[in-house]
């Protein structure tokens, strides 16, 4: 037995934080409540902590099979538990692609073997990621596969997308897009505006993210079906979301840490630790992203963890790979810049970054509740720190924010209640 | 006197003192080049390397012959681009240069910010010879001294620069450097081949090519390279020519004594009049005398660098 005491608590449900212990046993809660005294159980004393359900990851990429140099399963889910997420949910750009039942049962028994944290497999849309044939989705759904994305590339065919979307309803399945047409990116590798241009590099305009939410939006609209859009990162997306939502569309979506903690300005000196598709934007995009952020039209935060190795990096601006490790500094980027600032309240955060996600992906956490998993973090929001990504437990060292100053730092991961990270240091 | 910096990477952030100081040693390295003296022993003991990541002869020949003059040891490196999309590493080859005991390398490349890249890798001094879209320091330094050597001045200078603004490092950095230099800076060209928010740069932009002319001092045409047609950035040459090649009868809109500057290698007929090219206003030949003088005078500076300098 386990009893985390004294702690402040989100449960994800409660509207309030509260003080309160939390007895686990045999992976799961069986007690929440004011002082918990039992004989026997390991104690976690967290005065002046905060207790909250472990982060959940719709979002990230473990790069297992095909670019262990950059990432494993091992490596990724430490990284995850690290972080303060207990279920992460995995892309399947891999090498091969997760585009088969067999693929789903890999990196599921991959993850059982070598994982710290739960993993859910994202199957892909198209066979391939090719854009040309669907997926066996049924089979896929068998398998275990949460949810169906191509993400990393766009399905450009309207049609192709409009068919995914149709039959994935049927099915109870989840679409991800990755909203980007390839037409207007051409050979862009930043915001297209006033950065780009000085730095003379080719800039990617906000409509190649902006015409595709929308486009899939509408086919979503038209066969009722529900969308998610990945990594929203310009005012105009948020506005086209906002919209939609009003009208009812069952549209979710998602931002990354760093679409909201920095910008295309980063860019300057060409450190490609900036690079990232959809690219940093502007201070103006960085507030609608917080805006959204606020008003509930971004649903929840995901990491887009993609971890790359340095070879993949440092190298011209233009070569280099895009995608930030992301899962380390999430919790203390949000903490930082929308906590810290007021946007968003402790109990908002935690619904955008646990209780959100799981519920969009439909699998059982986000919560803290007696007779589920005990998947629960501990975290100190007045510890300061500076990021290092030498300290990393990915493989992955492309942060741009190495160096910086955050504040708020996950001290305990608890997956199925089992300690995985104790005193900030990931223990398994 | 020195600069006090390892690397040249560009205009942007250089300062006026900077600049000046830069001009007025090209001064002293024209004359030295004018009274036929090519026996300078002022780099006795230094290493150049110009590596070349994209063919340009002129620009490669210029900083060579400048080397050479200061009695320097020079040699050349050749990588095609293909050898970049092979993934042989830009820093593994500048450690490897450095590691010969070379003191400057003079880069050109076909990706903005591998200078800067290249420079943050090896303590050798970097020198950019156009990367990308982003800079050609080298080439604006030069096409200032000639406007400062037929002007007597750059401060209050209108300089109209004509045509695809987007893919032009030449333009990049003559915006920087003239601005920072107290001239007025106009850009003209189609909108498909403007950057955006080019004007929080500090310069007019205009997208009639007359109203960009009228008046100025210096109008600079800019290469225009043909695959922008098919790429769809412009309908055909001939509208190209039509609209903003800079003509005898347009030209007539300047200062009486404006002087045309291009870079070269000039498209004659599509981007200028072939006329124009040749005539009394133009300073292009003069621009790549000037060349090797502005290259001396860099050489010279950062070679002449001290402890103090930035690293
Ligand atoms: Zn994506």
């Amino acid at each position: 037995m386990l009893c985390i005491k004294n702690g402040v608590v989100i449960d994800g449900i409660s509207s309030k934080p509260y003080k309160a212990d939390i007895l686990i046993d045999k992976g799961k809660v069986i007690d929440v409540r004011e002082n918990i005294e039992i004989s026997g159980a390991e104690v976690i004393d967290a005065t002046g902590k905060w207790v909250l359900p472990g982060l959940v990851d719709a979002h990230c990429h473990l790069r297992e099979p095909g670019y262990e140099y950059k990432e494993d399963i091992s490596s990724g889910t430490r990284s995850a538990a690290a972080g303060g997420f207990t279920s992460v949910a995995c892309m399947a750009n891999t090498n091969p692609i997760i585009d088969n039942a067999a693929m789903v049962n890999y990196i599921k028994s991959m993850a059982m073997a070598k994982g710290v944290v739960k993993v859910h497999p994202i199957a892909a849309v198209t066979k391939g990621q090719k854009g040309e044939e669907l997926t066996e989705m049924g089979e896929l759904k068998e398998a275990g596969a949460v949810a169906l994305s191509d993400d990393g590339k766009p399905i450009m065919n309207s049609q192709l997308m409009r068919l995914a979307l149709q039959y994935a309803k049927g099915l109870d399945m989840l679409v991800i897009s990755h909203c980007e047409d390839l037409s207007l990116v051409g050979d862009g590798v930043m915001n297209e505006g006033y950065m780009s241009t000085v730095l003379g590099l080719k800039g990617i305009t906000r409509a190649a993210e902006e015409v595709m939410v929308a486009r899939d939006i509408i086919l979503a609209e038209t066969l009722d079906a529900p969308i998610h859009i990945a990594h929203v990162s310009t005012r105009g997306s948020v506005e086209v979301i906002r919209q939609a939502k009003r009208r009812g569309v069952k549209v979710t979506c998602e931002t990354a840490p760093h679409y909201f903690s920095a910008t295309d300005a980063w860019v300057d000196g060409y450190d490609a630790n900036t690079k990232v598709n959809p690219p940093l934007r502007t201070d103006d995009d960085v507030e609608a992203i917080k805006e959204g952020l606020k008003d509930g039209t971004i649903d929840i935060i995901a990491t887009d963890h993609a971890p790359h190795h340095r070879d993949d990096k440092e190298v011209e601006y233009s070569l280099a790979a895009n995608g930030i490790s992301g899962f380390e500094t999430a919790f203390s980027l949000a903490y930082t810049n929308l906590v810290e600032t007021g946007i968003l309240s402790m109990v908002e955060l935690v619904q955008k970054m646990s209780k959100r996600p799981a519920e969009i992906l439909n699998i059982d956490a986000g919560t803290i509740q007696v007779g589920k998993f005990a998947d629960i973090i501990v975290v100190d929001l007045d510890k300061e720190y500076t990021v290092d990504v030498s300290k990393f437990y990915s493989k992955g060292k492309n942060s741009p924010f190495h160096g910086h100053t955050l504040k708020g730092r996950v001290i305990y991961t608890i997956v199925d209640g089992r300690v995985v990270v104790k005193d900030g240091q990931v223990i398994l | 006197m020195a600069l006090k910096r390892k690397d040249l990477l560009g205009l942007r952030g250089l300062s006026r003192v900077e600049i000046e100081e830069i001009l007025t040693t090209a001064e002293e390295m024209k004359s030295l080049l004018l009274s036929g003296s090519k026996e300078s022993s002022l780099l006795q003991n230094k290493s150049v390397v110009t590596l070349f990541y994209e063919n340009s002869t002129r620009t490669r020949f210029s900083f060579e012959f400048a080397a050479k003059y200061l009695g320097a040891h020079t040699a050349s490196v050749a990588v095609s681009s293909s050898s970049v999309a092979k993934g042989e590493s830009l820093i593994d080859t500048g450690k490897t240069i450095q590691s010969m005991g070379v003191d400057v390398i003079v880069i050109r490349h076909p990706m903005s910010g591998a200078p800067h890249l290249l420079a943050k890798h090896v303590s050798a001094s970097v020198i950019n010879a156009g990367d990308g879209i982003n800079e050609h320091p080298t080439q604006a330094l030069l096409d200032m001294f000639t406007m400062k050597e037929k002007k007597g001045a750059i401060d209050g200078l209108r300089v109209a620069i004509i045509g695809d603004i987007l893919h032009s490092r030449v333009a990049r950095s003559n915006i920087w450097g003239l601005t920072t230099m107290g001239a007025e800076v106009r850009v003209a060209g189609p909108p498909t081949l403007m950057p955006p928010d080019i004007d929080k740069m500090g310069v007019k932009v205009f997208y009639k090519v007359e109203e960009a002319i009228k008046d100025a001092d210096v109008v600079m045409g800019l290469r225009l390279q043909k695959e922008r047609q098919q790429k769809g950035l412009l309908p055909s040459l001939r509208e190209y020519t039509r609209l903003f090649g800079i003509t005898e009868e347009r030209i007539r809109l300047a200062a009486k004594d404006a002087l045309i500057m291009h870079p070269g290698p000039v498209n004659r007929g599509v981007e200028i009049a072939s006329e124009l090219v040749d005539g009394e206003q133009s300073v292009i030949n003069q621009q790549v005398t000037n060349g090797v003088a502005v290259r001396m005078a860099l050489l010279y500076l950062l070679m002449g660098r001290n402890q103090d300098a930035v690293y």
